[in-house]
């Protein structure tokens, strides 16, 4: 080790530091972007698709009569709407206790095709806890919802 | 009764706090020497206090003392007595009031043990504590009381959160919280050493045992919430990257920066400045979890309440305290001389190293945490996964293990990389033959550099014993040892759960069979159970491994009255080379019930992985406590001749 580094050691340390953390937070602002997924509601979905395959999160109502299961007895289909638009989904697995007709959800997954394939179903588990996204849907876009389809 | 008492013991130890604040800040002045006989007592005093409070608290959940506003909106006469017992702490006011009980039990401990430290550091140490104390009394007594009592007695409680009865609820937040409260000292520590510009090996030395305890329960917490998460939720993932799990990550991440760091300022009296910075940071991030967790900005199942009140309230005590010590920091920092010098290639470099990437990773999981609050702020919602935090906490993760594989067996101060390159050769042979294997296999990139790296550093980290006679190792070195063995285990079921998992998902009538991995599962039938608060529908599932023979596993859904609610309560089978998971779905309008399969070889080795590190940290926690107890009563031995002599 040269004389002249071991002279400024701190100062060579922290600016190795500095640089790491700071290359840390650039490589986090970058995939921040890129692996952020977005939460959108039916009308939003249907006027700005997501790209396909990327991961985003859908809110919505699940409407009155569309929950169908198919013939495997696993997988579901449902219908998510917002009083403005529709998305049909699909979901393959055990659906959560509250996940019924007319009430919220919220859907983490992906678009593929026309269809909104979700892997992960959030429904209002209770009074205490609900995903923050219903929280504000269940004033306003919901309520349209729920008139529309009483 | 009792609530009363309990509310007025509480304010008594509040009010020692205060007593404890100014009198150690009087003691550090030239003339306090009459102060320096009350900061301990009292700070016992207090500890002693609390603990009477939280035992008031106690006694009211058990006895279900229904007048009491915090008991009938959590607990129920009906709930079976452990439930009783943990519901004490599992609901906001109960959870603050364990959190400065175990804040005082600690600052009394210290005071009570603690015999290293120069006494005016002692001192502003304390003193430091009890400001920090104070503030959590202010939130508690102005803000959350535990005590408050309704006008009129509730007839019955609303009871607790079903996925809260659960046994892990009577270890899981005590655990965890005496990890993050644990945290405190250091921080005192640390704001005690800059006040009397006293930071070398010997406060190294002191604060050294007290990190080590508080990261040793951190660690077991995060390792057991891991698995009762994995076991309730059904979901059969063991991390989420939920922000509460990430709450007691960031400081886990911290701490054990700090506690290497530490390390070296007692071994090599180097990394000063740095020491003390991390001492500051690591219990910020305690405090920064219990903001994120306790205000309710962030939804989940661990936010009890949502009050934007309370919210604001810790995070001003976030900018007191945070603020305070940092300013502090940059204050003194300057005057904390620089300590002793060290090669590139030397034990310190790659000790500095990894604490740079431990850093790296807090930072970005503090930031992937933060990130959704931010975008809301400009009315943009998202929410942020394992998509994200996985691969780039691995960009840290993996070249740390490599580091974490040489270091050990490098020289302090200097050294040469040809001298330990021979001894690496085997674990360096091993990685590429498992990340070879795994490649060939179809494994994807992450869980094949999870497995090679893993696999290379489960030999390397053994290699600090060889050519040592085992019996005369020293404790902190077998600690050293297993902790970072246990650091490769657990990649090694992280890896492995993650590349080879399968799973079968399938709506069954009885008596039909699916195949997940090795196994065939049979649903026998399905029957109605009861429990002592709840009803279930249980299945029973024979598995055969293999088609050997028949083992029962008996999954339920539970349905609770009070409060209603569900629980899916999962049945595993473990094997040594994997864990077989069951949940019951419901029943669909056919008569086919909905069943989901788990297979995944080596999961449990992510836990035995924790418990690895948490027991190295006992270990070296034992080894360094002994030696400290020897040497000072070889100190008081020589004193008492002298004495003896003397007259």
């Amino acid at each position: 080790m040269s004389a002249i580094k071991a002279k400024h050691q701190r100062l060579v340390l922290l600016v190795i530091a500095l640089a790491a953390l700071i290359g840390a937070g650039l490589l986090a602002a970058w995939a921040l972007s890129k692996q952020a997924s977005y939460f959108y509601v039916p009308s939003d979905l249907m006027a700005h698709p997501p790209e396909q395959g990327r991961a985003v999160r859908l809110g919505g109502m699940v409407q009155r009569g569309s929950i169908k299961t198919m013939p495997d007895g696993v997988t579901i289909t449902f219908v998510v709407g917002d009083g403005k638009a529709t998305v049909p989904v699909r979901y393959a697995g055990i659906t959560p206790d509250l996940f019924v007709e007319g009430s919220g959800v919220v859907a983490e997954g992906r678009m593929e095709g026309k269809t909104f394939v979700a892997d992960n179903l959030l429904a209002k588990h209770d009074e205490k806890y609900v995903p923050r996204e219903m929280k504000d849907m269940t004033e306003g876009q919901a309520k349209a919802v729920v008139a529309e389809t009483k | 009764m009792i609530a009363e008492l309990g509310l007025a013991i509480l304010w008594m130890a509040a009010a020692l706090a205060v007593l404890q604040l100014v009198a150690g800040a009087l003691a550090l002045r030239p003339q306090g020497a009459a102060m320096l006989g009350v900061v301990r007592p009292v700070a016992v005093m207090q500890g002693i206090l609390v603990a009477l409070a939280f035992a008031a608290l106690i006694t009211l959940f058990v006895t279900t003392d229904l007048s009491v506003k915090l008991v009938a909106e959590n607990s129920h006469s009906a709930k079976p007595l452990i439930f009783k017992i943990a519901g004490t702490w599992g609901n906001h006011e109960g959870s603050m009031l364990l959190w400065v009980t175990i804040m005082s039990l600690a600052g009394g401990f210290v005071a009570l043990v603690e015999r290293r430290l120069p006494e005016k550091t002692l001192m502003a140490t304390l003193a430091a504590q009890a400001f920090v104390s104070l503030g959590f009394y202010a939130f508690l007594l102005l803000a959350s009381n535990p005590f408050a009592r309704l006008p009129q007695p509730a007839p019955e409680g609303a009871g607790l959160n079903p996925l809260l009865q659960d046994i892990g609820l009577a270890f899981h937040p005590p655990t965890l919280y005496v990890g993050y409260v644990g945290l405190s000292i250091a921080f005192s520590f640390a704001v005690g050493a800059l006040i009397t510009r006293d930071v070398g090996p010997a406060f190294a030395r002191a604060m050294r045992p007290w990190v080590l305890g508080a990261w040793i329960f951190l660690t077991i917490g995060i390792t057991a919430g891991s698995y009762w998460a994995y076991y309730t939720l059904g979901w059969g993932g063991w991390w989420f990257w939920d922000p509460v799990e990430n709450a007691s990550l960031m400081p886990w991440l911290a701490a054990t920066a700090l506690l290497h760091s530490v390390s070296v300022l007692a071994a090599r009296n180097a990394l000063r400045a740095w020491t003390v910075m991390l001492g500051v940071i690591a219990f910020s991030m305690s405090m920064v979890g219990t903001f994120l967790v306790r205000s309710g900005i962030l939804t989940s199942v661990h936010a009890f309440a949502v009050d934007p009140a309370r919210g604001s309230f810790i995070l001003a005590l976030l900018a007191i305290y945070i603020g305070g010590a940092l300013l502090l920091f940059a204050l003194r920092a300057s005057t904390v001389t620089e300590g002793a010098r060290f090669a590139f290639v030397s034990r310190e470099a790659a000790l500095v190293f990894n604490n740079v990437m431990l850093c790296g990773i807090l930072g970005i999981v503090l930031l992937g945490t933060l990130y959704p609050l931010l975008t809301e702020a400009f009315g943009v919602k998202v929410s942020v996964g394992p998509p994200y935090f996985n691969p780039v906490a691995a960009i840290f993760a993996f070249p740390m293990f490599v580091v974490m594989a040489v270091g050990p067996l490098l020289r302090w101060k200097d050294d040469r990389g040809g001298r330990i390159a021979p001894i690496l050769a085997v674990p360096a042979l091993v990685a590429i033959a498992a990340g070879g294997a795994a490649f060939v296999a179809g494994v994807r990139v992450l869980p094949a550099l999870g497995l090679a790296l893993g696999a290379g550093l489960a030999i390397a980290s053994l290699l600090p014993l060889r050519g040592r006679n085992l019996r005369r190792t020293p404790l902190p070195i077998w600690g050293m040892v297993i902790a970072h063995l246990g650091i490769a285990v657990a990649a090694l079921g992280m890896a492995s759960e993650s590349a080879f998992s399968t799973e079968t998902l399938a709506a069954l009538n009885p008596g039909e069979t699916r195949q997940v991995g090795p196994y065939a599962l049979t649903l026998d039938r399905i029957d109605p159970v009861a429990g002592p608060n709840w009803t279930a529908l249980q299945a029973t599932v024979s598995a055969r491994y293999d088609g050997g023979d028949a083992t029962v596993l008996l999954p339920q859904a539970r349905v609770f009255a009070n409060p209603p609610g569900t629980r899916t309560e999962s049945a595993l089978k473990t094997r040594w080379n994997g864990q077989l998971y069951v949940v019951l779905g419901e029943e669909g309008q056919d008569g086919r019930w909905q069943m989901r399969f788990w297979w995944k070889p080596f999961v449990p080795l992510i836990w035995l992985g924790g418990l690895l590190v948490g027991l190295g940290g006992l270990l070296a926690l034992i080894g360094r406590v002994a030696r400290d107890v020897k040497r000072l009563v070889a100190v008081d031995k020589i004193a008492f001749r002298r004495e003896r002599q003397g007259r």
